[in-house]
Protein backbone atom coordinates (compact mmCIF):
# COMPACT_ATOMS: atom_id res chain seq x y z
CA UNK A 1 0.00 0.00 0.00
CA UNK A 2 2.64 2.50 1.29
CA UNK A 3 4.37 1.68 -2.13
CA UNK A 4 1.60 1.95 -4.22
CA UNK A 5 1.08 5.77 -2.70
CA UNK A 6 5.00 6.18 -3.08
CA UNK A 7 4.54 5.09 -6.94
CA UNK A 8 1.71 7.17 -7.67
CA UNK A 9 1.80 10.49 -5.77
CA UNK A 10 3.32 13.09 -8.25
CA UNK A 11 0.04 11.44 -11.00
CA UNK A 12 -2.12 12.67 -8.56
CA UNK A 13 -1.03 16.33 -7.97
CA UNK A 14 -0.44 16.80 -12.10
CA UNK A 15 -4.20 15.62 -12.15
CA UNK A 16 -5.13 18.77 -9.69
CA UNK A 17 -3.37 21.21 -11.54
CA UNK A 18 -5.69 19.80 -14.74
CA UNK A 19 -8.86 20.26 -12.95
CA UNK A 20 -8.00 23.85 -12.06
CA UNK A 21 -6.76 24.47 -15.85
CA UNK A 22 -10.21 22.76 -16.86
CA UNK A 23 -12.36 24.63 -14.57
CA UNK A 24 -11.27 28.16 -15.07
CA UNK A 25 -12.02 27.14 -19.21
CA UNK A 26 -15.35 25.82 -18.26
CA UNK A 27 -16.85 27.78 -15.43
CA UNK A 28 -15.48 31.22 -15.85
CA UNK A 29 -17.18 34.18 -18.18
CA UNK A 30 -14.60 36.32 -19.13
CA UNK A 31 -12.87 35.31 -22.43
CA UNK A 32 -8.83 36.37 -21.04
CA UNK A 33 -9.76 34.13 -18.27
CA UNK A 34 -10.12 31.34 -20.48
CA UNK A 35 -7.27 31.37 -22.10
CA UNK A 36 -5.06 31.83 -18.72
CA UNK A 37 -6.80 28.09 -17.89
CA UNK A 38 -5.70 26.61 -21.26
CA UNK A 39 -2.48 27.79 -20.25
CA UNK A 40 -2.80 26.11 -17.15
CA UNK A 41 -3.81 22.83 -18.80
CA UNK A 42 -1.20 22.66 -21.20
CA UNK A 43 1.51 23.70 -18.31
CA UNK A 44 0.29 20.18 -16.78
CA UNK A 45 0.35 18.00 -19.87
CA UNK A 46 4.07 18.90 -20.03
CA UNK A 47 4.93 18.33 -16.33
CA UNK A 48 3.77 15.26 -16.57
CA UNK A 49 5.13 13.63 -19.62
CA UNK A 50 8.53 15.30 -18.04
CA UNK A 51 7.40 13.42 -14.81
CA UNK A 52 7.85 10.07 -16.07
CA UNK A 53 10.99 10.31 -17.86
CA UNK A 54 13.01 9.83 -14.28
CA UNK A 55 14.69 7.41 -13.00
CA UNK A 56 15.75 6.22 -9.30
CA UNK A 57 19.20 7.92 -8.18
CA UNK A 58 19.80 9.21 -12.12
CA UNK A 59 21.46 12.01 -13.06
CA UNK A 60 20.52 14.78 -15.48
CA UNK A 61 21.29 13.74 -19.20
CA UNK A 62 24.72 15.75 -19.55
CA UNK A 63 27.48 12.97 -19.53
CA UNK A 64 29.82 13.58 -16.80
CA UNK A 65 33.37 12.56 -16.40
CA UNK A 66 33.07 10.35 -13.46
CA UNK A 67 29.64 8.38 -14.40
CA UNK A 68 30.36 5.79 -16.81
CA UNK A 69 27.23 6.04 -20.07
CA UNK A 70 27.35 2.18 -20.65
CA UNK A 71 25.41 1.51 -17.39
CA UNK A 72 22.11 2.93 -18.53
CA UNK A 73 20.49 3.47 -15.30
CA UNK A 74 22.84 6.42 -14.27
CA UNK A 75 21.53 8.94 -16.74
CA UNK A 76 17.79 9.69 -16.99
CA UNK A 77 15.38 9.32 -20.55
CA UNK A 78 16.57 12.38 -23.09
CA UNK A 79 13.81 11.67 -25.18
CA UNK A 80 10.80 13.37 -23.62
CA UNK A 81 12.75 16.32 -22.47
CA UNK A 82 13.32 17.43 -26.03
CA UNK A 83 9.93 16.58 -27.26
CA UNK A 84 9.02 19.06 -24.72
CA UNK A 85 11.09 21.45 -25.46
CA UNK A 86 9.21 21.47 -28.81
CA UNK A 87 6.22 21.56 -27.02
CA UNK A 88 7.04 24.63 -24.89
CA UNK A 89 7.84 26.57 -27.93
CA UNK A 90 4.61 25.55 -29.98
CA UNK A 91 2.04 26.52 -27.05
CA UNK A 92 3.78 29.96 -26.50
CA UNK A 93 2.87 30.42 -30.02
CA UNK A 94 -0.86 29.23 -29.71
CA UNK A 95 -1.05 31.93 -27.16
CA UNK A 96 0.66 34.51 -29.12
CA UNK A 97 -2.33 34.19 -32.09
CA UNK A 98 -5.07 33.76 -29.53
CA UNK A 99 -4.52 37.33 -27.66
CA UNK A 100 -3.99 39.01 -31.12
CA UNK A 101 -7.79 37.86 -31.98
CA UNK A 102 -8.80 39.13 -28.31
CA UNK A 103 -7.49 42.02 -29.20
CA UNK A 104 -9.34 42.02 -32.49
CA UNK A 105 -13.14 41.08 -30.79
CA UNK A 106 -12.39 44.10 -28.74
CA UNK A 107 -12.00 46.41 -31.16
CA UNK A 108 -15.04 45.17 -33.13
CA UNK A 109 -17.21 44.39 -30.48
CA UNK A 110 -16.33 46.38 -27.44
CA UNK A 111 -16.81 43.51 -24.85
CA UNK A 112 -14.95 40.53 -24.03
CA UNK A 113 -18.10 39.17 -21.65
CA UNK A 114 -19.07 35.73 -23.61
CA UNK A 115 -23.41 36.16 -22.86
CA UNK A 116 -23.05 39.66 -24.03
CA UNK A 117 -20.42 38.30 -26.93
CA UNK A 118 -23.03 35.84 -27.91
CA UNK A 119 -26.53 38.53 -27.94
CA UNK A 120 -24.45 40.98 -30.13
CA UNK A 121 -23.58 38.89 -32.59
CA UNK A 122 -27.10 37.47 -33.44
CA UNK B 1 -26.44 25.12 -17.98
CA UNK B 2 -24.06 25.35 -15.03
CA UNK B 3 -24.48 22.17 -13.33
CA UNK B 4 -24.35 20.48 -16.91
CA UNK B 5 -20.98 22.33 -17.05
CA UNK B 6 -19.92 21.03 -13.27
CA UNK B 7 -21.20 17.64 -13.68
CA UNK B 8 -18.67 17.34 -16.95
CA UNK B 9 -15.88 18.61 -14.86
CA UNK B 10 -16.48 15.72 -11.62
CA UNK B 11 -16.84 13.11 -14.46
CA UNK B 12 -13.18 13.97 -16.36
CA UNK B 13 -11.76 13.83 -12.75
CA UNK B 14 -12.87 10.65 -12.03
CA UNK B 15 -12.08 9.28 -15.37
CA UNK B 16 -8.40 10.28 -15.05
CA UNK B 17 -8.29 8.84 -11.60
CA UNK B 18 -9.59 5.53 -12.73
CA UNK B 19 -7.39 5.91 -15.58
CA UNK B 20 -4.15 6.52 -13.03
CA UNK B 21 -4.39 3.58 -11.03
CA UNK B 22 -2.74 1.39 -13.85
CA UNK B 23 0.16 3.36 -14.76
CA UNK B 24 3.66 2.17 -13.98
CA UNK B 25 5.31 2.90 -10.86
CA UNK B 26 7.71 6.26 -11.52
CA UNK B 27 11.00 5.70 -11.50
CA UNK B 28 11.69 2.60 -11.63
CA UNK B 29 14.27 1.37 -13.83
CA UNK B 30 13.12 -1.89 -14.83
CA UNK B 31 9.77 -0.03 -16.70
CA UNK B 32 9.07 -1.00 -20.27
CA UNK B 33 10.37 2.73 -21.63
CA UNK B 34 13.61 2.17 -20.19
CA UNK B 35 14.62 -1.20 -21.31
CA UNK B 36 17.16 -1.95 -24.76
CA UNK B 37 14.61 -4.30 -26.95
CA UNK B 38 11.12 -3.54 -26.73
CA UNK B 39 8.42 -6.41 -27.30
CA UNK B 40 9.00 -6.89 -30.94
CA UNK B 41 12.00 -7.22 -31.08
CA UNK B 42 13.93 -3.41 -32.17
CA UNK B 43 15.66 -1.14 -30.20
CA UNK B 44 14.37 1.42 -28.10
CA UNK B 45 15.26 5.04 -28.61
CA UNK B 46 15.85 6.24 -25.30
CA UNK B 47 18.42 3.48 -24.47
CA UNK B 48 20.25 3.90 -27.85
CA UNK B 49 20.57 7.70 -27.29
CA UNK B 50 22.51 7.26 -23.75
CA UNK B 51 25.03 5.08 -25.50
CA UNK B 52 25.87 6.38 -28.54
CA UNK B 53 25.50 10.12 -27.92
CA UNK B 54 29.32 10.82 -26.97
CA UNK B 55 30.39 8.66 -29.58
CA UNK B 56 28.81 9.78 -32.66
CA UNK B 57 28.81 13.75 -32.17
CA UNK B 58 31.56 14.25 -29.43
CA UNK B 59 29.14 16.34 -27.30
CA UNK B 60 28.32 16.29 -23.51
CA UNK B 61 24.64 17.50 -23.35
CA UNK B 62 22.54 14.56 -24.72
CA UNK B 63 19.11 16.12 -25.34
CA UNK B 64 21.51 19.24 -27.72
CA UNK B 65 22.42 16.09 -29.75
CA UNK B 66 19.41 14.04 -30.05
CA UNK B 67 17.49 17.58 -30.87
CA UNK B 68 19.79 18.83 -33.21
CA UNK B 69 21.21 15.65 -34.98
CA UNK B 70 18.76 12.79 -34.58
CA UNK B 71 15.41 14.45 -34.58
CA UNK B 72 16.68 17.78 -36.97
CA UNK B 73 13.39 17.25 -38.85
CA UNK B 74 10.69 18.10 -35.38
CA UNK B 75 13.06 21.31 -35.13
CA UNK B 76 12.84 22.67 -38.13
CA UNK B 77 8.89 22.42 -38.15
CA UNK B 78 9.00 24.31 -34.50
CA UNK B 79 11.17 26.77 -36.21
CA UNK B 80 8.53 27.49 -39.50
CA UNK B 81 5.96 27.69 -36.63
CA UNK B 82 6.94 29.89 -34.72
CA UNK B 83 8.30 32.02 -37.69
CA UNK B 84 4.47 31.71 -38.95
CA UNK B 85 2.82 32.78 -35.80
CA UNK B 86 4.81 36.15 -35.63
CA UNK B 87 3.74 36.55 -39.68
CA UNK B 88 0.09 36.15 -38.21
CA UNK B 89 0.03 38.59 -35.82
CA UNK B 90 1.65 41.15 -38.50
CA UNK B 91 -1.18 40.43 -40.69
CA UNK B 92 -3.73 40.65 -38.35
CA UNK B 93 -3.14 43.90 -36.80
CA UNK B 94 -3.28 46.23 -39.52
CA UNK B 95 -4.80 49.37 -40.26
CA UNK B 96 -7.38 49.30 -42.95
CA UNK B 97 -7.20 52.50 -44.86
CA UNK B 98 -10.41 51.78 -46.79
CA UNK B 99 -12.59 51.97 -43.97
CA UNK C 1 2.55 50.25 -23.12
CA UNK C 2 1.97 53.76 -25.06
CA UNK C 3 2.57 55.70 -21.69
CA UNK C 4 5.48 55.84 -19.78
CA UNK C 5 5.15 55.59 -16.30
CA UNK C 6 6.22 58.89 -14.26
CA UNK C 7 8.91 57.21 -11.82
CA UNK C 8 12.60 57.60 -13.06
CA UNK C 9 13.90 54.57 -10.56
CA UNK C 10 12.36 51.67 -12.75
CA UNK C 11 13.63 53.37 -16.17
CA UNK C 12 16.86 53.78 -14.37
CA UNK C 13 16.81 49.93 -13.06
CA UNK C 14 16.01 48.71 -16.57
CA UNK C 15 18.63 50.13 -18.23
CA UNK C 16 21.03 49.49 -15.30
CA UNK C 17 20.14 44.94 -16.08
CA UNK C 18 19.31 45.12 -19.65
CA UNK C 19 22.84 44.61 -21.00
CA UNK C 20 23.52 42.11 -17.78
CA UNK C 21 21.26 39.84 -19.18
CA UNK C 22 21.76 39.86 -22.37
CA UNK C 23 25.29 38.86 -21.79
CA UNK C 24 24.18 35.58 -19.99
CA UNK C 25 21.32 34.82 -22.98
CA UNK C 26 24.61 34.56 -25.50
CA UNK C 27 25.89 32.21 -22.91
CA UNK C 28 23.23 30.40 -22.20
CA UNK C 29 23.41 29.48 -26.20
CA UNK C 30 27.02 28.92 -26.57
CA UNK C 31 27.39 26.23 -23.72
CA UNK C 32 24.60 24.25 -25.27
CA UNK C 33 26.87 21.65 -25.72
CA UNK C 34 28.45 21.41 -21.98
CA UNK C 35 25.03 22.32 -19.88
CA UNK C 36 21.48 22.49 -19.73
CA UNK C 37 20.73 25.18 -22.70
CA UNK C 38 20.99 25.83 -26.02
CA UNK C 39 18.62 27.68 -28.46
CA UNK C 40 15.26 28.12 -27.58
CA UNK C 41 16.60 29.07 -23.81
CA UNK C 42 18.58 31.92 -24.76
CA UNK C 43 16.73 33.28 -27.57
CA UNK C 44 13.99 33.79 -24.74
CA UNK C 45 16.64 35.25 -22.52
CA UNK C 46 18.17 37.85 -25.21
CA UNK C 47 13.97 38.47 -25.71
CA UNK C 48 13.70 39.36 -22.06
CA UNK C 49 16.35 42.15 -21.77
CA UNK C 50 14.92 43.96 -24.64
CA UNK C 51 11.42 43.99 -23.59
CA UNK C 52 12.07 44.85 -19.90
CA UNK C 53 13.11 48.89 -21.59
CA UNK C 54 10.33 48.84 -23.70
CA UNK C 55 8.43 47.82 -21.16
CA UNK C 56 9.34 50.66 -18.77
CA UNK C 57 10.17 53.15 -21.49
CA UNK C 58 7.27 53.49 -23.55
CA UNK C 59 7.25 55.48 -26.45
CA UNK C 60 10.23 57.11 -26.30
CA UNK C 61 12.83 54.16 -26.16
CA UNK C 62 11.17 52.67 -28.75
CA UNK C 63 13.48 53.84 -31.99
CA UNK C 64 16.54 53.51 -29.59
CA UNK C 65 17.38 49.98 -29.35
CA UNK C 66 16.06 47.63 -31.50
CA UNK C 67 13.72 49.27 -34.55
CA UNK C 68 9.97 48.20 -35.21
CA UNK C 69 11.13 47.20 -38.77
CA UNK C 70 14.61 44.95 -38.00
CA UNK C 71 12.84 42.46 -36.47
CA UNK C 72 11.18 40.90 -39.45
CA UNK C 73 14.34 40.75 -41.58
CA UNK C 74 16.02 39.14 -38.93
CA UNK C 75 13.51 36.46 -38.42
CA UNK C 76 13.20 35.52 -42.03
CA UNK C 77 18.01 35.43 -41.24
CA UNK C 78 17.15 33.18 -38.52
CA UNK C 79 15.33 30.78 -40.26
CA UNK C 80 17.60 31.03 -43.91
CA UNK C 81 20.11 29.70 -41.70
CA UNK C 82 18.99 26.53 -40.82
CA UNK C 83 17.51 26.09 -44.05
CA UNK C 84 20.68 27.12 -45.73
CA UNK C 85 22.80 24.07 -43.56
CA UNK C 86 20.65 21.44 -44.83
CA UNK C 87 20.89 22.62 -48.39
CA UNK C 88 24.71 23.06 -48.10
CA UNK C 89 24.93 19.16 -47.24
CA UNK C 90 22.65 18.51 -50.49
CA UNK C 91 25.35 20.50 -52.66
CA UNK C 92 28.08 18.39 -51.18
CA UNK C 93 26.40 14.95 -51.92
CA UNK C 94 25.10 13.65 -48.88
CA UNK C 95 20.98 13.75 -47.72
CA UNK C 96 19.08 16.89 -45.91
CA UNK C 97 20.39 17.76 -42.74
CA UNK C 98 23.52 15.12 -42.59
CA UNK C 99 26.20 16.95 -41.07
CA UNK C 100 28.98 15.14 -42.22
CA UNK C 101 29.43 16.06 -45.63
CA UNK C 102 29.43 19.90 -44.03
CA UNK C 103 32.34 21.18 -47.00
CA UNK C 104 34.92 22.46 -43.64
CA UNK C 105 37.85 19.83 -43.05
CA UNK C 106 37.64 18.37 -40.15
CA UNK C 107 36.81 14.94 -38.57
CA UNK C 108 33.08 13.60 -39.28
CA UNK C 109 32.42 13.90 -35.26
CA UNK C 110 33.59 17.06 -35.47
CA UNK C 111 32.05 18.00 -38.35
CA UNK C 112 28.64 16.88 -36.20
CA UNK C 113 29.52 19.01 -33.01
CA UNK C 114 29.60 22.42 -35.54
CA UNK C 115 27.01 21.77 -37.49
CA UNK C 116 24.54 21.63 -34.10
CA UNK C 117 26.17 24.88 -32.79
CA UNK C 118 25.43 26.55 -36.37
CA UNK C 119 22.00 25.37 -36.19
CA UNK C 120 21.85 26.92 -32.51
CA UNK C 121 22.97 30.66 -33.27
CA UNK C 122 20.36 30.34 -36.36
CA UNK C 123 17.38 29.05 -33.56
CA UNK C 124 18.35 31.79 -31.34
CA UNK C 125 17.95 34.95 -33.60
CA UNK C 126 14.61 33.84 -34.80
CA UNK C 127 12.96 33.00 -31.28
CA UNK C 128 14.48 36.43 -30.17
CA UNK C 129 13.32 38.39 -33.12
CA UNK C 130 9.49 36.82 -33.01
CA UNK C 131 8.94 37.50 -29.54
CA UNK C 132 10.00 41.20 -29.95
CA UNK C 133 7.94 41.19 -32.83
CA UNK C 134 4.64 39.82 -31.07
CA UNK C 135 4.55 42.12 -28.56
CA UNK C 136 5.34 45.37 -30.90
CA UNK C 137 2.31 44.30 -33.02
CA UNK C 138 -0.18 44.20 -29.96
CA UNK C 139 1.06 47.45 -29.05
CA UNK C 140 0.04 48.87 -32.46
CA UNK C 141 -2.96 47.24 -32.55
CA UNK C 142 -4.26 48.51 -29.45
CA UNK C 143 -5.39 52.03 -30.83
CA UNK C 144 -6.63 50.69 -34.19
Amino acid sequence: MMEFIHGHYAYWFILILLCIGLYGMLMKRNLVKKLVGMTIFQASVILFFVSIASKWDASVPVKATSLATDVVANYMNPLPHTLMLTAIVVGVATQGVAFTLLINIYNRYQTLDEQELLDKIQ
Amino acid sequence: MKYFKALILVAFAALMLYASIDLPYRGDPDNLMHNETSMTGSKVAGHYYIQEAYHDAKTPNMVTVVLGDYRSTDTIGEQVVIFTAGIITLLLLRKHKEE
Amino acid sequence: MRTEFDSPIILLGARLLSPYIMLIGLYVIFHGHYSPGGGFQGGALLAASILLVRLSGGKVTDPLQIKESITTPMASLGVLIYFGTGFAAILAGGLFLDYEMLPLGMDPAYLRNTGILIIEIGIGLAVMAVLIMIFDNMVRGEDL
